[in-house]
């Protein structure tokens, strides 16, 4: 009985080898013909919406550069692994990425504590590592620090700091100027992205014009949103303001429900998807939120294209992240190709000198004398992302005024200041 | 106002803790079954009636009926596929069973959160409300869903407890829940009274899913958390007591509710769970516990 299988075990073993080797030898002539293609890491938690479309928006972009003949005549390919929204797992997949599928870069996670666990990763491995979601101002000020360890990061999306100021931004010129709303009350989670945001939010709304009249904080896991909206309406604001990544569906289903009649704005990140429609039985009627572009809107002339390629491509629209993480890659390739090198030290010259139209605007990343080191340059002429409306089971695009396709419109049970009711 | 407020907002979602507990309990008292895909159960029937209610566009009422058939459907596929095999298993000692169990059930959970996750995304989903609009209710402005979440959950408590205490069957699970051993001898198949117990637990797991769902939403990644408030209620209140569960129910949900208003919000959960660590301490068996 052990003899047999002894023996099975060493022909199993035989033939194995002999495919191998033989596999080698018919590999060989093909290996010489084709550039080896340039490999790039992708980690994402695939089971979530930002995630899943880091993934697919890659995916776009290297079929796009391959198409155009890849970077110095070699193809680009992809490793793609699934972090699940873990930083351990997170960690061990980025170094078997770079040791064993040796990728030239890592691109991906839209979660702030995932960032910031790779981030010692990227500096300890000379690997360059573009952030293409998360939000934590701490990404790029690890790179300010200490830039000769953590230069190999860049923050292809914003800070929070950035966030905050495009609200702000979209709060003067609708909420204040449109609209003639005067007050606001925070309501944001309470998770790392936050404390910047709501910073900025202090910071720059009363600028914008609106007085923060309280900022309330609530855990991630709350499941009853009703002593919030309760709290908020007390103080009779003309308008909240949101800080949401991680929830989104509860709260604005609720405000939905409850009828809170004071309407809802600011950063509600799972509203840029198309799928938070059917997501909230359409209780996201009337809300707005920032986000990186949205369907039908033409930040550049490879917006729409890309929009409607990755519809196609996939059925629903793209999440923020996904136009984020196109550039991301695109900027990649670009400093491959002009550095002719695929070295870490020659990456990051490239991409520093990066300066190309993506889908999201003109993307440059900040030099060493900024806070933000390394981050994607925020403001006009270059990014400032775009304010979306849910109306009847659409996005629309209310701001900046360049971009609008629609003006706000909100629904029955949302009390406007009075002078705005006559628009 | 605010005290009429703390009132109305705590009784339903008391309620609403008191049914997604109901069915742990009443599992854990005829069959000894601490299940820990409960969570699971709970958000497969929410998602399901949101990809018929929603997706599928076929309305409210499918889709509850839909949900609640799938909180069925999974309650029999957890017994015959992980617990009923354990338990007949004979290379399993006697003595370690109940543990075997509980890790069987961990794992199916887990497997279901998995798989829940990589089908329909961890973004959480709401499931279509019955009804929509509000009452006033002197000056507090309640959602009617949420009067009828409250009215729905005392309502299959009620159908519960007529039941168990009215039905001959329902008496057999009585029976079983205090003296397996006894019933066996009187004659009774143990298998049928835990089938009908495990029928039952989808049907009310199924119902607590679905009204979850249109309140909270629901997804995947919410299982563990469904799971340790279940839990941590059935602990509370007594393991097996159904009564104990729902004043169990009552006390957290009031709890929470007043911290959120009278505190912060973002302490909600915390003096619930101080309370717990205090009843493990001083009374383990919990207010009503029989153990």
């Amino acid at each position: 009985m052990k003899q047999t299988s002894k023996r099975r075990v060493i022909r199993a073993l035989g033939a194995l080898a002999a495919t191998t080797a033989l596999t080698a030898i018919a590999m060989q002539p093909v290996r010489a013909d084709t550039p080896a293609p340039i490999e790039i890491g992708i980690t994402a938690s695939l089971s979530t919406i930002p995630g899943a479309a880091i993934a697919n928006a890659a995916k776009l972009a290297i079929a796009d550069i391959n198409a155009k003949g890849g970077v110095n005549g070699h193809p680009l390919a992809l490793v793609i692994e699934d972090n699940q929204t873990s930083a351990t797992n997170a960690v061990s997949s980025f170094q078997r990425m770079v040791n064993q599928d040796h990728v030239v870069a890592v691109v991906g996670t839209w979660i702030s504590e995932v960032a910031l666990a790779l981030e010692p990763w990227s500096a300890r491995l000379h690997m360059p590592f573009l952030v293409t979601g998360a939000a934590s101002n701490d990404i790029s000020a690890f790179v300010h620090k200490d830039y000769a360890a953590h230069k190999y990061v860049f923050h292809a999306y914003f800070p929070s700091a950035f966030l905050a100021e495009g609200v702000c931004d979209l709060a003067h010129d609708v909420l204040a100027d449109q609209l003639h709303m005067k007050s606001a009350v925070v309501i944001s989670e309470d998770a790392a992205w936050t404390k910047p945001l709501d910073a900025g939010y202090a910071g720059c709304l009363p600028g914008a014009g609106l007085k923060v009249l309280k900022e309330i904080r609530f855990s991630p896991d709350t499941a009853d949103f009703t002593p919030i909206f309760q709290q908020a309406e007390a103080l009779n604001p003309d308008i909240i303001i949101s800080g949401w990544a991680h929830v989104g569906v509860q709260p604005t289903v609720q405000w939905a429900d409850q009828k809170v009649p004071v309407p809802l704005a600011g950063i509600n990140a799972q509203a840029g998807s198309s799928a938070f429609w059917k997501a909230t039985n359409g209780g996201t009627e009337g809300v707005i939120t920032t986000s990186t572009s949205a369907p039908g809107v033409a930040n550049t002339p490879l917006t729409i294209p890309f929009t409607d390629e990755y519809q196609k491509a996939y059925g629903i629209s793209p999440a923020y992240s996904a136009y984020s993480t196109y550039d991301a890659i695109l900027a990649l390739a670009t400093a491959m190709q002009a550095e002719h090198s695929t070295k870490p030290d020659a990456i990051v010259a490239g991409l520093e000198k990066t300066d190309i139209t993506g889908t999201q605007g003109r993307i440059t990343f900040l030099g060493q004398s900024s806070p933000y080191t390394h981050a994607l340059r925020f403001g006009p002429g270059y990014v400032t992302g775009v304010a979306i409306q849910w109306q009847s089971g659409t996005q629309k695009c209310i701001w900046p005024a360049n971009l609008a396709n629609a003006k706000p419109e909100f629904p029955g049970f949302v009390k406007l200041p009075k002078l705005a009711s006559a628009n | 106002m605010l005290i009429l407020q703390i009132l109305i907002d705590g009784f339903a979602i008391s309620a609403l803790y008191a049914l997604g507990a109901l069915g742990f309990t009443l599992i854990f008292g005829v069959s000894g079954v601490l299940n820990l895909a409960h969570g699971a159960v709970l958000v497969t029937s929410a998602m399901v009636a949101w990809y018929v209610g929603t997706n599928e566009a076929a309305g409210a009422l499918a889709g509850a009926a839909s949900g609640i058939v799938a909180g069925v459907i999974t309650s029999f596929v957890t017994y015959a596929v992980v617990v009923r095999p354990i338990q007949r298993s004979k290379a399993i000692p006697e003595v370690e069973r109940e543990l075997f169990v509980l890790t069987g059930t961990l794992l199916w959970g887990v497997m279901l959160q998995i798989g829940l996750g990589y089908i329909f995304t961890t973004t959480p989903v709401t499931v279509h409300q019955l009804v929509s609009g509000t009452v006033n209710i002197l000056g507090v402005r309640t959602p009617t869903n949420e009067i009828l979440i409250a009215v729905i959950s005392w309502l299959t408590l009620g159908l519960l407890w007529l039941l168990v205490n009215r039905t001959p069957a329902g008496k057999r699970l009585l029976a079983a829940s205090i003296n397996p051993r006894g019933l066996t001898l009187m004659g009774v198949e143990l298998d049928q009274v835990h089938l009908l117990a495990w029928g039952i637990y989808g049907v009310i797991a199924g119902i607590a899913g679905v009204l979850l769902g249109s309140f909270l939403g629901t997804s995947s990644a919410y299982i563990p958390a469904l799971t340790g408030t279940a839990f941590s209620i059935v602990v509370l209140g007594g393991l097996g007591s159904v009564t104990g569960t729902v004043i169990a129910a009552y006390v957290v949900g009031y709890i929470e509710t007043l911290t959120a208003y009278l505190i912060s919000p973002s302490l909600r959960a915390v003096p619930a769970l101080i309370l717990l660590v205090l009843v493990l301490y001083f009374r383990p068996q919990g207010i009503l516990g029989r153990r």
